[in-house]
């Protein structure tokens, strides 16, 4: 018999002698994850804040460059920007922050600052749904020290669920790789010392576009 | 007796006599407690979510044959490949030929408590394979040769000092003026060398938080990003699961999330959380070309169908030795277990049979605090103390004062003699006491005694002391 069904048949006999599952328990969602849509968005700026993420409001789309190159001066973080291949992204009025040097694609390992869509905010936790696919680079999401995220106060959902199913509904099977990312790359292995900046990214910046 | 059950007291005693350790251990469990306080503050509704989550797993274990088929299903159907391993070997042994497979010369591994579990690191540098951990924890712990001491936080028994000193060593061409005393300095200079591990790894093996049968997708969850460097990054991926970490859906892996990070490091949510379904799509902008899920038995099916297959609801938190007075007095590493702590007094025993692991449940005060705080309710008291009796019940297992216990227990069937016994003894210590009616040594209590005075016994046994009050009327 190959492993396969030999595992198979153990563990066919082993759940038999589980008793039936127990009863059906619904979902259970917290309180957090539910809100009318002001209340949602209010309450992810709060969670993706005291995640270690920053936040900055941008005043309709057209406001987006400007408000991304005045975040890169303020944090002194140069005018480079490698931009992710998603279509809401590519067509911002770019040329409207003319010091920005914006280079469409996936970012090497030199690189240091990646702009991005998401799926979806999550208010429950202040968490982005990023997907990776054709126009999306998973490296887009890991590799550089500073990610920022554009996002749409209308992307922003209760839970992870709610998130998901926007995900499914936009692409319909799964992409290779989806994740909720809820602030910057930490660790705390060193003396259970807090630390910010592992190997993702240092600096989590969400963009939340208002129309 | 041969083996870690002679050596666990030994073991303890280090531990105990180590004062780095136990002011790692004092800070780890105060911090716990407090942190864990503020989160359940945080969320009115954890009871109701640690309810949900032990449903869900309860659900995939009773359904646990067809999930696996439907999981099967759903990798193939998105290009990836799944292996079933019955043990340790076996599993080693289908890793290290996908790793060749591929050509192979660097693994990037991120964290993965299965690995550490079959043993996978040796058997992948014994064939050639240098396999990086680029976890900062457990990338620490492989250059000082030396396993994890807790489920979530694996060097949680070092100080910075000691992390310096092996870096040091390990990273060559440091200049000896560098300062490496802080935490900050270290991180800065693991970030810079596995930085340029992962982008020569040829492949990257990662574990499985939960494997969803719904989609065929495996769930990573890190704080550092490091796995999702590690599934990206490389031309092939390997996921290595134990069979019992299947959910039915994605919603249902989404409600343990919920519970996940709450009780390991009291987070509300991790900072990354990854889906990952398959190779990549032939137009995908990155990713893996290929995708392999190794299934992993190692006894698992056997628990699944005896007394012990609550403990397969384990979402591996690690909240039980984070709160347990035992692990917090000795730490992980005196288990001598891959899994230390109530949990691991539970996994070893199924995992490398109960003769070796013997020692294990025995180490707990039963205070039930594993339970209190376990986000699937695993009744890990209960279970350790089934354990105990399994262990009395084998003659090959020694249990510590089993014949004295005997001897008890052969004199509390006879009464008569019994009491007699009771009241000599009652006598002798009273007479040892004198007018302090206190013993300041005693030959068969000396850990008591040591400390503190012993104190002698007032009045009769509780049989006297019954039928006297019977004979006197009450007033």
């Amino acid at each position: 018999m190959s492993a396969r069904d030999e595992i198979l048949a153990a563990v066919r006999a082993g759940a038999a002698m589980r008793q039936a599952a127990t009863p059906a328990l619904g979902p259970v969602l917290p309180a957090r994850a539910t809100g009318a849509p002001e209340t949602l968005r209010d309450r992810f700026v709060e969670m993706a804040r005291l995640a270690g993420a920053t936040v900055d409001p941008a005043f309709g789309r057209d406001g987006v460059p400007a408000a991304l190159s005045a975040f890169l001066s303020r944090q002194g973080l140069g005018d480079r920007i490698v931009l992710s291949l998603e279509p809401s992204l590519a067509n911002l009025p770019w040329r409207a922050a003319p010091r920005l040097q914006v280079r469409p694609g996936t970012p090497t390992p030199g690189d240091t600052v990646s702009v991005t869509a998401a799926i979806a905010g999550v208010a429950e936790t202040g968490s982005l749904l990023v997907s990776s696919g054709p126009r999306a680079a998973n490296a887009a999401h890991v590799l550089c020290e500073t990610h920022i995220v554009i996002l749409p106060a209308g992307d922003i959902v209760g839970g992870y669920e709610d998130a998901l199913a926007r995900l499914r509904r936009e692409g319909g099977a799964m992409p290779r790789a989806a994740t909720f990312i809820t602030g910057p790359s930490r660790t705390a292995d060193i003396e259970k010392t807090p630390q910010i900046g592992v190997h993702g990214p240092r600096r989590l910046h969400i963009l939340l576009v208002d129309e | 007796m041969t083996g870690p059950a002679v050596a666990f007291p030994e073991r303890a005693k280090a531990a105990l006599a180590d004062p780095v350790l136990g002011t790692a251990l004092a800070k780890l469990q105060s911090e716990f407690r407090r942190d864990r306080a503020a989160m359940l503050s945080r969320m009115p509704e954890f009871e109701a979510l640690r309810d949900r989550a032990m449903a869900i797993r309860d659900h995939a274990l009773a359904r646990l044959d067809a999930l696996l088929e439907e999981f099967e299903r759903n990798v193939i159907a998105a290009g990836g490949h799944v292996h079933w391993c019955r043990d340790a070997a076996e599993a080693r042994e289908t890793v290290t030929a996908l790793c060749r497979a591929a050509g192979a010369t660097t693994a990037a591994k991120s964290k993965s408590m299965l690995s550490e579990e079959i043993g996978l690191n040796a058997a992948l540098a014994e064939a050639g394979i240098v396999p990086v951990e680029t976890d900062l924890g457990e990338y620490i712990l492989q250059l000082r040769r030396e396993t994890p001491s807790h489920i979530v936080m694996p060097a949680i028994h070092l100080n910075a000092g000691q992390i310096g000193e092996t870096f040091r060593e390990s990273h060559g061409g440091l200049d000896a003026d560098r300062d490496l005393g802080d935490p900050d300095a270290l991180l800065a200079e693991a970030r810079a060398t596995l930085r340029r591990r992962f982008l020569e790894a040829d492949v990257g093996i990662t574990g499985a938080n939960a494997l969803i049968a719904e989609t065929g997708s495996i769930m990573l969850v890190t704080n550092e990003g490091n796995a999702d460097l590690v599934h990206s990054l490389p031309k092939t991926h390997i996921a290595v699961a134990g069979i019992e970490k299947i959910v039915p859906a994605l919603d249902d892996a989404m409600a343990i999330v919920r519970v996940l990070a709450r009780s390991a490091t009291t987070q509300e949510i991790t900072s990354y959380t990854t889906l990952v379904t398959g190779p990549a799509r032939e137009t995908d902008a990155d990713g893996p070309r290929g995708f392999h899920v190794v299934l992993v038995d190692n006894g698992r099916s056997t628990m699944l169908a005896g007394p012990y297959a609550d403990v397969l609801r384990c979402i591996r938190c690690g909240a039980c030795q984070s709160l347990c007075p035992v692990y917090g007095a000795v730490g992980g590493h005196a288990y001598d277990a891959v899994y230390a702590g109530p949990v691991g007094a539970v996994l070893t025993p199924a995992l490398d049979g109960l003769k070796k692991a013997a020692h294990l449940p025995q180490a707990s005060s039963f205070c039930g605090q594993c339970e209190d705080v376990c986000p699937v309710r695993i009744p890990l008291p209960s279970l350790m103390r089934r354990l105990r009796e399994d262990s009395w019940r084998r003659p090959d297992i020694p249990v510590a004062g089993k014949r004295l216990i005997r001897i008890w227990a052969w004199a509390a069937r006879r009464p008569t003699l019994y009491r007699l016994v009771q009241r000599i003894e009652i006598a002798a210590l009273r007479l040892l006491a004198g007018r302090r009616g206190a013993i300041r040594s005693l030959p068969f209590a000396a850990g008591w005694t040591a400390a503190r005075d012993f104190p002698a016994p007032e009045g009769g046994g509780f049989v006297d002391r019954w039928h006297a009050s019977r004979r006197e009327p009450r007033s």
